[in-house]
């Protein structure tokens, strides 16, 4: 048996998406910018999706840039803000947010800009309170991500919109996990710029879009013809973008409340049937999707491994599954220790997600675990927090 | 990214548990970084007789702690304190270069046990 549960890296494209994308490869191929017949036709369909993703959002039309995906989203919302400033160059994050933000922001910092980035409590929370006293007259923009990819927290956006808009400054949100799985209203929350992306959501990879407020200035990022409103050059990739729209309008409320409830029986069972194990996240305020899950006393790669041989596809924040070798951003920020981190597992699950699948994952990471912690010597020894203050560095590795 | 020989040792490690009576117990890592190995050892006439492990840590860590549990079972201490991270490393045919120094400390371990056992028994000596 198989199961993917890793629809938080990317998703199965859904059968009803590639059928909608077909045409667009096989007849209506032509250039949405050509004034023939042929190229009004893909205009059409291309205005069709435009409109479907905006409503969505409680957007205009005008006001969505297709794009490649969420991290040019992301990259444009940030640049495009950041390139327009003479005199206001500081920017406020969170410290959880996706690396196509953290990465942005470290870019501009080399540009002279200053970025504060702010903490989260346990739970993954960013404070209004903290958005709110970090704004200076010099912030050009906030940045607070929807709800986070490793750990599922969803932020109050309307809180956090309100202390943006009580100081005047724009206000962009990472919206990439959440589409179509929490609802997204920019008027409410005091959006000035979303990102958005498809492969999330069973659409097709390389596509995403920006929602741009209207009066919003943006620095292009993509420089040539005149597409996207003048704000994105290059030739439209309407198959993905008509699939994009059509696999934004095929998630219905039930598909949520069947993942909810498969995401509180995967909590509730590996909680029932494993010892030693810390949920991350907010029980509350979390994706309908979203699984996180310390394993205490045994180390994520190793997990993800053995998984992986018996067919499940889950992903790890260790160390030593990142090129880095550091452990999760997220994880650090969220007050876990190092050798805690090591041991998690996010297991992310989608509308196609059967109970089958959920039972065959639990009832094999209930072995797996049991077997590395056979391996491992800190179960016997107790608190293995203990070991942490003995040596923090040890030959051959390199320095942190 | 791993090679068949990691994932078997991997998969099925040899030599795992403790030695309540060991002569000697090397430790190396820190869970800090994700990994920690404690190596066993049980020294009979200048031999390795037993040598067994617990590792918290990645594939690659577990696998080549395996390894040298093999390697050096059977062997003088003379034998076994030559047994160097390349030769973890080849008998696994190969690490990724990534995992060759953070978790390729099993072979430290085993030195470390060896020592252990060697003070210890200076200590009893003298």
């Amino acid at each position: 048996m198989r199961a993917y549960l890793d629809n938080a890296a990317t998703t199965r494209v859904a059968p009803e998406v590639i059928e909608r994308m077909g045409i667009f490869f096989s007849t209506a191929y032509a250039n949405a910018s050509s004034l023939h017949a042929q190229g009004m036709e893909a205009k059409r369909a291309l205005d069709e999706a435009r409109a479907a993703i905006a409503a969505m959002i409680n957007a205009s039309p005008e006001e969505i840039i297709f794009t490649g995906g969420g991290s040019e989203s992301n990259n444009l919302a940030l640049k495009g803000v950041a390139f327009l400033q003479k005199e206001k160059r500081h920017i406020i994050t969170s410290a959880i947010e996706h690396p196509s933000i953290l990465g942005t922001c470290a870019f501009l910092e080399k540009q002279g800009f200053s970025v504060t980035y702010l903490p989260v409590g346990r739970e993954g929370f960013v404070s209004a309170g903290d958005v709110e006293s970090a704004i200076t007259d010099q912030t050009a923009l906030v940045s607070i991500m929807h709800a986070n990819n490793e750990i599922g927290t969803i932020q109050d956006l309307d809180r956090i919109g309100k202390a943006c808009a009580a100081k005047g400054v724009p206000f962009h949100t990472d919206a990439v996990q959440s589409f179509t799985k929490a609802p997204i209203d920019v008027t409410r929350m005091g959006l000035s710029l979303v990102s958005l992306a498809s492969h999330k959501i069973h659409g097709p990879k390389g596509v995403g879009a920006l929602y741009v407020r209207k009066g919003m200035r943006l620095q292009k990022q993509i420089h040539g013809g005149h597409q996207e409103n003048d704000r994105r050059a290059g030739t439209e990739n309407l198959p993905g973008i008509a699939g994009f729209a059509h696999a934004a309008s095929l998630q219905t409320p039930e598909h949520i409340t069947k993942m909810a409830e498969l995401r509180d029986y995967t909590i509730t069972e590996i909680e029932r049937r494993i010892p030693d194990v810390i949920v991350n996240g907010s029980r509350a305020r979390r994706l309908c999707n979203n699984v996180n899950v310390i394993f205490k006393y045994i180390e994520g790669e190793a997990l993800l491994f053995t998984l992986s041989q018996k067919g499940i596809a889950i992903s790890t924040g260790s160390a030593c599954s990142s090129r880095s070798l550091r452990p999760s951003h997220v994880l650090r920020a969220i007050g876990l220790p190092h050798e805690v981190a090591h041991g998690s597992c996010r297991v992310s699950i989608s509308r196609y997600t059967t109970k089958q699948e959920i039972d065959y994952f639990l009832d094999t990471v209930t072995a797996v675990v049991a077997q590395l912690r056979e391996v491992s010597p800190f179960t016997k020894m107790g608190k293995y927090e203990a070991y942490t203050d003995d040596d923090h560095t040890h030959e051959g590795h390199p320095a942190a | 990214m791993y090679s068949r020989k990691v994932m078997e040792h991997f998969a099925s490690p040899h030599n795992v548990g403790e030695i309540p009576d060991a002569d000697g117990v090397g430790k190396v890592g820190n869970p800090v970084c994700g990994d920690v190995m404690f190596v066993y050892i049980k020294v009979k006439d200048g031999r390795l007789e037993d040598v067994r492990f617990k590792t918290f840590g990645c594939v690659s860590a577990i696998a080549t702690s395996s390894m040298v549990t093999d390697l050096a079972k059977g062997k003088t201490l003379a034998e076994a304190e030559r047994i160097t991270r390349d030769d973890v490393a080849d008998a696994l045919e190969g690490l990724p270069p990534i995992k060759m120094h953070c978790s390729n400390l099993a072979a430290d371990a085993l030195h470390a046990a060896i020592e252990d056992y060697k003070k210890k028994r200076k200590g009893s000596a003298g």
